[in-house]
């Protein structure tokens, strides 16, 4: 069993089925004090399962889980008070108005953060007096963030917080989560944008049909030797990936006279990494699914 | 102790809640009132028979005793499966708040619409319809322990029903039949001792009718006693059926209550 000592989150061989359909297929992950760990993976992967198994929300069926020293199955007071929680889009408590919702939310924790500082660190200091039904999607999560943070959370979890943003206030949250991490708050991250996951994550974990399928700092994540090649010929567009791109380019440049039309090359991005490994794991389904089907 | 300071902290935000949400306020407080002034204005003269009672007099002790219902069991088996479908159970499931302050901000706003409520329809009945209000000490003692068993047996019987609906929307559908039923049969649009008997029959085996009948205690003058089916207003089996159902819903919500949605796990 791995072990991970001083870990803020750990999952070790976690599973979870729902009837017939295994969200979780034995999940190991773990997340160190400050760090920010992204879980990527398609809908349906298992992400928000296996966040709100250590969310303490849901139950698991095996393995060991353990956040701050407790297991999320037997939460206590005092370990929810160090746990900040941003669930995935909610529509609750329309008819309070931000600052109200704010500063109730900080009655709950022994040790809250500034009510007036978590609201303008979010950006609705000229909303606090707006009902939270009358905000905008981007304006309701941040609402959510700020709910997320007001007890001054050592963990923190994100599960998709930054669905329906536009890119302007993507940006703007990237800078409200860095500033929390840098506080040293721990984060563990669910999303679906490779570009969120490169800019917060320390680390990311790329999980399909509940498992993991790699894990690693976001330049390590898949076959990132190769690089991507692209050019054209007569109007084609022609991609080749390769390990040896300067070998690889040598070689096309004997079969054009002069420059190689629209030549780029670059690095396999973290989103090609992801899109391979995703596309191997469902071929690797499929065969396991025709072989099922023989036996 | 956190408890009970966390729970009456969220009193405010549920009253809040309540009176700014257009349909809940409509729906859950001001319906007595505007059913007062229509049956008030249509049948509030009448005498009943010759007892020089007028039918305003005997539908405000209706009106004031379905506000018990009103302001906790329908409010609150409307509003929780809504916040079990929103999300705000699940949020407040995710901060160290104690459980049970969540259920002390809910009696305490009922509590608060009910005073509310009443001062209003008292008002109302005072103002428009010239009704008399009691000036013994025991009737008010009278009206105070009756409110008080009434609305703590409703709010469990509420926060228990609240799992019936399976969707916040839809919920009234499931909820205001019962509150309509039990009103028409419990003596509240009606003179109850007018009810054919199945009826009468029907009604005591539910709260609402030992509530009116308790309130027209507090209400009425001591000789309309004679025009109840038991010939008198029968207070000791009030408190008994109160209790009774106080401890049926104490049990009901303890076991049936449910912090997600059906099929969440």
């Amino acid at each position: 069993m791995p072990d991970f000592p001083g870990s803020a989150i750990i999952a070790v061989d976690v599973t979870k089925t729902y009837g017939d359909f295994t969200a979780l297929a034995g999940v190991s992950i773990h997340v160190q004090p400050g760090e920010c760990l992204a879980i990527l993976g398609p809908n349906g992967a298992g992400k928000t399962t296996l966040t709100e198994i250590l969310e303490g929300y849901r139950d698991r069926d095996s393995g060991e889980v353990n956040v701050l020293g407790v297991d999320p199955g037997k939460p206590n007071p005092a370990w929810k008070a160090k746990i900040g929680i941003v669930l995935q889009q909610a529509s609750d408590m329309a008819d309070l108005t931000v600052g109200e919702t704010i500063s109730h939310f900080a009655k709950y924790y022994p040790n809250p953060a500034n009510v007036d500082e978590v609201i303008g660190a979010v950006g609705l200091t000229e909303k606090v007096n707006a009902r939270n039904g009358k905000l905008s999607g981007g304006q309701r999560r941040r609402l959510d963030v700020a709910l997320g943070i007001i007890g001054n959370p050592e963990v923190l979890f994100l599960d998709e917080p930054t669905t329906g943003f536009d890119p302007e206030a993507r940006r703007e949250f990237w800078v409200l989560i860095d500033r929390l991490k840098s506080e040293g708050t721990t984060i563990l991250l669910t999303t679906h944008y490779l570009d969120e996951a490169q800019y917060l994550a320390d680390r990311v974990a790329v999980i399909a049909r509940g498992r993991i399928v790699a894990q690693g700092v976001p330049d390590s994540i898949g076959d990132r030797n190769n690089a991507i090649v692209s050019w054209t010929n007569n109007g084609r567009e022609f991609t080749e990936s390769t390990a040896e791109p300067t070998a690889f380019v040598q070689q096309l440049a004997t079969q054009f006279i002069g420059e190689i039309p629209q030549l780029s090359v670059r690095r396999a991005s973290l989103e090609d990494a992801y899109l391979e490994l995703i596309a191997q794991d469902r071929d690797a389904n499929d065969r396991d699914f025709v072989g099922g089907d023989l036996s | 102790m956190r408890a009970l300071r966390m729970g009456l902290g969220r009193i405010g935000i549920e009253l809040k809640q309540f009176f700014r949400d257009r349909e809940s306020a409509v729906f859950n407080f001001l319906l007595p009132m505007i059913l007062l002034v229509i049956f008030g204005s249509v049948f509030g003269g009448q005498e009943l028979g010759d007892s020089g009672i007028t039918f305003a007099q005997y539908f405000v002790a209706g009106m004031i005793a379905s506000g018990i219902l009103y302001t906790s069991f329908q409010n609150l088996a409307i509003s929780i499966p809504m916040e079990r479908e929103d999300g705000t159970l699940k949020r407040l499931q995710g901060t160290p708040m104690p459980r049970s302050a969540y259920f002390i901000g809910k009696i305490g706003m009922v509590f608060v619409a009910y005073i509310a409520q009443v001062t209003i329809l008292i008002a109302v009945g005072v103002i428009f319809y010239g009704i008399d209000l009691p000036t013994t000490p025991l009737a008010i003692f009278t009206f105070v322990w009756v409110s008080v068993l009434g609305l703590i047996a409703w709010t469990l019987l509420g926060i228990a029903y609240s799992v019936v609906p399976k969707q916040g929307k839809g919920a009234a559908a499931l909820v205001s039949p019962i509150v309509l039923v039990l009103q028409f049969t419990s003596g509240v649009f009606f003179v109850f001792s007018d009810l054919p008997q199945w009826m009468q029959t029907f009604a005591s085996l539910f709260p609402l009718k030992w509530l009116t009948q308790a309130m027209r205690s507090v209400f009425l003058p001591d000789t309309a006693a004679a025009m109840e089916v038991a010939g008198s207003f029968e207070l000791g089996m009030t408190a008994v059926v109160l209790v009774i159902w106080i401890g049926i819903g104490a049990v009901l919500a303890t076991v049936f209550f449910r912090w997600t949605p059906r099929g969440a796990s």
